[in-house]
C-alpha cells in the first residue's frame, strides 16, 4: 500500500510537469491553430541555459534566465517563422515547427555532447518522510511549483485582459482582430508563455531522481504530447488532466514493472502512449476536447 | 482567408497537373526538353553501378528504399493532409517482417533467432503486406483522426515499435538486430557471389541496384496512377475541404484509413529493400529521426507530387553521404569526433533549415522549381479553373457516367492491391 501511495504521489507530481509542458503546447494550438512539435526543443533550450549559467550566477537568476531564454526562442520561432508564413494550411505549418525541432534539437545536443549537466538545484536529493511514506523534496517542489503556474496561468488566462484577449483571438480570430486585438501579438504571446513554461518544467524533468539534463530529456518532454492529445488539444482542463494522467500511468507502470515483466522492459515509457492510444479510440477529439463541429 | 486557402495546396494539382500526358502530342514531348532529359537520366542510372563504388551504390540504394517510402508518406501527408509521425514503425515492419518471414531460426550470440525459413521473395512481398496490416490495424485512429492530431498519435507507434523491438528478441534479435538473408528470385541471388558482367564484378550492391530501380519505378508509376486518378481527387479534396469531399461522396473516414494503409505498404517495401542493402537490421535505426527525415523529404522535394518525393528522398539521404565523403574537404565539417561538425550533423542542420525555407519561401517544394521554369510559357494555355481543388471532382464525373452516387467503390481494389 505504500508503494502505491508513494508511486501516486510521485506520479501526480511528474504528471503536474507534464500538465506545465501540455499547457504551453496547448496555449499555442488555441491562440494559432499550430501543432507545435518544436516543444521539446524549447524544454531542451531553457533548461540548457539554466545549466550553463548556473556556476556563474547562482541558480535562482540562472533559473529566470532561462525562463526568459526559452521564451525568447519561443518568440523568435513565431516572429522568424510562423509569421512568415502566407498560406493558411496548419498541418503545413506543423510540419515547418518539425524543421524548427531538428534545427533547435540538432545544436543543442551538439553543444551537450554526451554529458549530464546538473542544473544546480537547491534541493538535491533529499527526501521527505510524513508517515511512512518517502517522497524526494524535488518531487514536492515540483508539484508546488507546477500547481502554483498553472493556477496563475488559468487565473490570468480569465481575467487579465491579455487573458480575455487570448480566449477572443482562439474563439474567432477574424471577430477579435475586427475588435482591435493584435493577433501578432497574442500569437508571440503564446509562443512567448510556452516558451516560459516549458524552461520551468525543464528544471522539474531533470532533477533528483533522474540524472539530470541530456540527450534523452527531449524524450521524456516528448510524453506532454500524448498528455495534450488525450485530454484534448484545445482545452486547458484538458491539458491538466492528460498530464495528470500520463504521469501517474507512467509512474505505476515504471513501479510495478516486475509484475508486468511479460510486457518487457520499460513499459513505463510506453504507458503513456498507450494510454493515448486507447482514449483516443473512444474519443477521438481527447477527453475534454470540443467534438469539432462545421457548418457548411 | 479564401484566396489564400487555394493558394497553399496549389503545389500538388500544379505538379499533376501541368505535367499530365493528356493535352500533350507525341510532337511535344519530343521537342520538350523534359523528355530528353528523363531519357538521359534513366541511362545515366542504368550504367552507374558499371562506375561507381561500393559506398556511392550503397548510398543511391539508400536514396531508393527513402524515395519509395517518402512517396508512401507523400500520398498520405502530401495529397491527403494527414500527417504521419509512425513512418519509421512501418518500415521497421517491412524490414524485420522480411527478416522473420524469409530467416531461418537459428542462435546468435546465445540469442535464439525465429525464423520461419519461407522463400525469399515471398517473404519480400508478405513484409509489404505485413506492414499494409499493421497500418490496417491502427486504421480506426487512422480514419479518424486529422492533420496533426494524427501525427502525434503516431508518436505512439514509433515508441510502441522501438518497445518491441528491443523486448521481442527472439523475433527481432534485440539490441543486436538480427542478420538479413539476401533475396533470391527464380535462383537469381542478390548476394555477393561474384558475376561478372562486362568485365565489371558484381556484388550484392551492383545487383541489387537494378532491384531497387525497378521497385521504384514500379511503386512510383503505380503512386502516381493514384494520385492522378480518381482516388487522388478524392484525397487531394479531403487534404483541401474535408466536409466537401463528404458531401460529394467521398467516405473520408474510409478514404484515410485506406490511404494510411496503402502509405504503411509503400513504407513497408522500402524496409525491405533497406533491409537487404543494409544486410543487418537494428533497431535504434527505426526512430524518432527516420521518421522526421521522410517528414523532410516530402516538404523539401514538394507536397503531394511523385517527383517531389524523390527528389526530397534523394536530397535527404545522400547529403550526409556526400557529408561523410568528402567531409576532408568541405569547410565546417569533420569526422565525427574531432570536433568540429559532424556530417549527420550538418547535414541535419541543412535539412532542418530546408524544410523551413521551402515552406515559407518555395510552396511546392524543389519538384515545382524545377517545373515553373521549364512550363512557364505553357501555363497560360492550362486554364487555372481545374486546379482549383474542389473541382476535379465534378469534372471527372462525366467521364464515368455509368459509376455514380458512390465515387470510392471502383477505387478500393486499387487501394488494397
Amino acid at each position: 500500500m505504500t508503494t502505491f501511495v508513494e508511486l501516486l504521489l510521485g506520479g501526480l507530481s511528474i504528471g503536474s510537469v507534464y500538465a506545465l509542458i501540455a499547457l504551453g503546447f496547448v496555449v499555442i494550438f488555441k491562440a494559432t491553430e499550430v501543432v507545435n512539435f518544436a516543444h521539446a526543443s524549447l524544454l531542451l533550450a531553457g533548461g540548457y541555459v539554466t545549466a550553463v549559467l548556473h556556476d556563474d550566477l547562482g541558480f535562482w537568476p540562472a533559473l529566470l534566465v532561462g525562463i526568459a531564454g526559452a521564451a525568447a526562442v519561443g518568440a523568435a520561432i513565431e516572429f522568424f517563422v510562423m509569421r512568415r508564413y502566407r498560406g493558411s494550411d496548419h498541418s503545413v505549418l506543423a510540419i515547418v515547427t518539425i524543421g524548427v525541432d531538428i534545427l533547435l534539437i540538432t545544436e543543442l545536443t551538439r553543444r551537450m555532447g554526451t554529458d549530464v549537466l546538473a542544473l544546480g538545484d537547491p534541493w538535491g536529493n533529499e527526501v521527505v518522510n510524513i508517515g511512512g511514506i518517502t517522497l524526494a523534496q524535488t518531487r514536492i517542489a515540483a508539484f508546488l511549483a507546477a500547481g502554483l503556474l498553472i493556477t496563475v496561468f488559468l487565473l490570468a488566462f480569465r481575467y487579465t485582459s491579455w487573458g480575455v484577449s487570448m480566449r477572443a483571438a482562439a474563439e474567432n480570430p477574424q471577430t477579435a482582430a475586427l475588435m482591435g486585438i493584435k493577433l501578432g501579438r497574442v500569437s508571440l504571446a503564446a509562443w512567448a508563455v510556452a516558451g516560459a513554461l516549458a524552461a520551468v518544467a525543464a528544471l522539474f524533468l531533470t532533477v533528483f531522481p533522474t540524472p539530470g539534463l541530456e540527450r534523452a530529456t527531449s524524450l521524456a518532454a516528448l510524453k506532454a504530447f500524448p498528455a495534450a492529445i488525450l485530454g484534448g488539444l484545445d482545452s486547458t482542463t484538458g491539458a491538466l488532466a492528460g498530464g495528470l494522467i500520463v504521469g501517474v500511468t507512467e509512474s505505476l507502470a515504471t513501479g510495478y514493472q516486475s509484475d508486468l515483466s511479460f510486457l518487457g522492459r520499460g513499459i513505463g515509457d510506453l504507458a503513456p502512449y498507450l494510454v493515448m492510444v486507447a482514449v483516443l479510440l473512444i474519443r477521438p477529439a481527447g477527453l475534454f476536447g470540443t467534438k469539432e463541429l462545421a457548418r457548411v | 482567408m479564401s484566396d489564400t486557402t487555394a493558394e497553399a495546396p496549389a503545389g500538388a494539382p500544379a505538379a499533376t497537373g501541368s505535367a499530365s500526358g493528356g493535352p500533350e502530342s507525341l510532337t511535344d514531348r519530343l521537342r520538350s526538353p523534359r523528355t530528353y532529359a528523363v531519357l538521359v537520366g534513366s541511362l545515366l542510372l542504368l550504367v552507374l553501378p558499371f562506375y561507381l563504388d561500393r559506398f556511392w551504390l550503397q548510398s543511391g540504394l539508400f536514396a531508393m528504399a527513402a524515395a519509395i517510402g517518402a512517396i508512401g508518406l507523400n500520398m498520405l501527408t502530401g495529397a491527403t493532409g494527414q500527417l504521419s509521425m509512425g513512418h519509421a514503425f512501418f518500415l521497421a515492419v517491412g524490414a524485420y517482417g522480411y527478416c522473420v518471414l524469409a530467416g531461418e531460426s537459428s542462435t546468435e550470440n546465445g540469442h535464439t533467432l525465429t525464423g520461419l525459413g519461407l522463400p525469399t521473395w515471398l517473404a519480400a512481398i508478405l513484409a509489404v503486406l505485413l506492414a499494409g496490416a499493421a497500418g490496417g490495424v491502427f486504421s480506426p485512429i487512422a480514419g479518424r483522426l486529422r492533420g496533426a492530431y494524427l501525427g502525434i498519435a503516431t508518436l505512439a507507434l514509433i515508441f510502441i515499435g522501438q518497445h518491441v523491438l528491443f523486448n521481442a528478441g527472439s523475433l527481432t534479435g534485440g539490441y543486436n538486430g538480427r542478420p538479413v538473408p539476401p533475396l533470391s528470385v527464380f535462383g537469381f541471388t542478390f548476394d555477393d557471389s561474384e558475376l561478372v558482367v562486362a568485365a565489371v564484378p558484381f556484388g550484392s550492391s551492383e545487383k541489387l541496384w537494378y532491384a531497387g530501380l525497378l521497385a521504384l519505378l514500379l511503386s512510383a508509376l503505380f503512386a502516381r496512377g493514384v494520385l492522378r486518378g480518381r482516388p487522388g481527387r478524392a484525397m487531394n479534396a479531403i487534404r483541401d475541404h474535408r466536409i466537401a469531399a463528404g458531401v460529394m461522396g467521398v467516405p473520408v473516414a474510409r478514404y484515410r484509413a485506406g490511404v494510411f494503409v496503402l502509405s504503411s505498404m509503400y513504407a513497408g517495401l522500402a524496409g525491405v529493400l533497406l533491409a537487404l542493402v543494409f544486410q543487418r537490421t537494428v533497431p535504434e535505426y527505426f526512430g524518432m529521426i527516420l521518421s522526421l527525415e521522410y517528414l523532410a523529404m516530402i516538404v523539401i522535394g514538394g507536397l503531394g507530387s511523385v517527383a517531389g518525393a524523390v527528389i526530397g528522398a534523394a536530397f535527404v539521404s545522400l547529403l550526409p553521404q556526400v557529408f561523410t565523403h568528402y567531409s576532408d574537404s568541405l569547410p565546417l565539417v569533420s569526422a565525427p569526433g574531432t570536433g568540429g561538425l559532424a556530417p549527420g550533423e550538418a547535414s541535419r542542420y541543412l535539412y532542418g533549415a530546408a524544410v523551413v525555407a521551402v515552406v515559407l519561401f518555395l510552396p511546392g517544394g524543389l519538384a515545382r522549381l524545377g517545373l515553373t521554369r521549364t512550363k512557364k510559357p505553357k501555363t497560360p494555355r492550362n486554364p487555372a479553373v481545374p486546379r482549383q481543388s474542389a473541382a476535379p471532382n465534378p469534372s471527372a464525373a462525366p467521364k464515368n457516367p455509368a459509376a455514380p452516387k458512390n465515387p470510392a467503390t471502383p477505387n478500393n481494389p486499387g487501394e488494397k492491391s
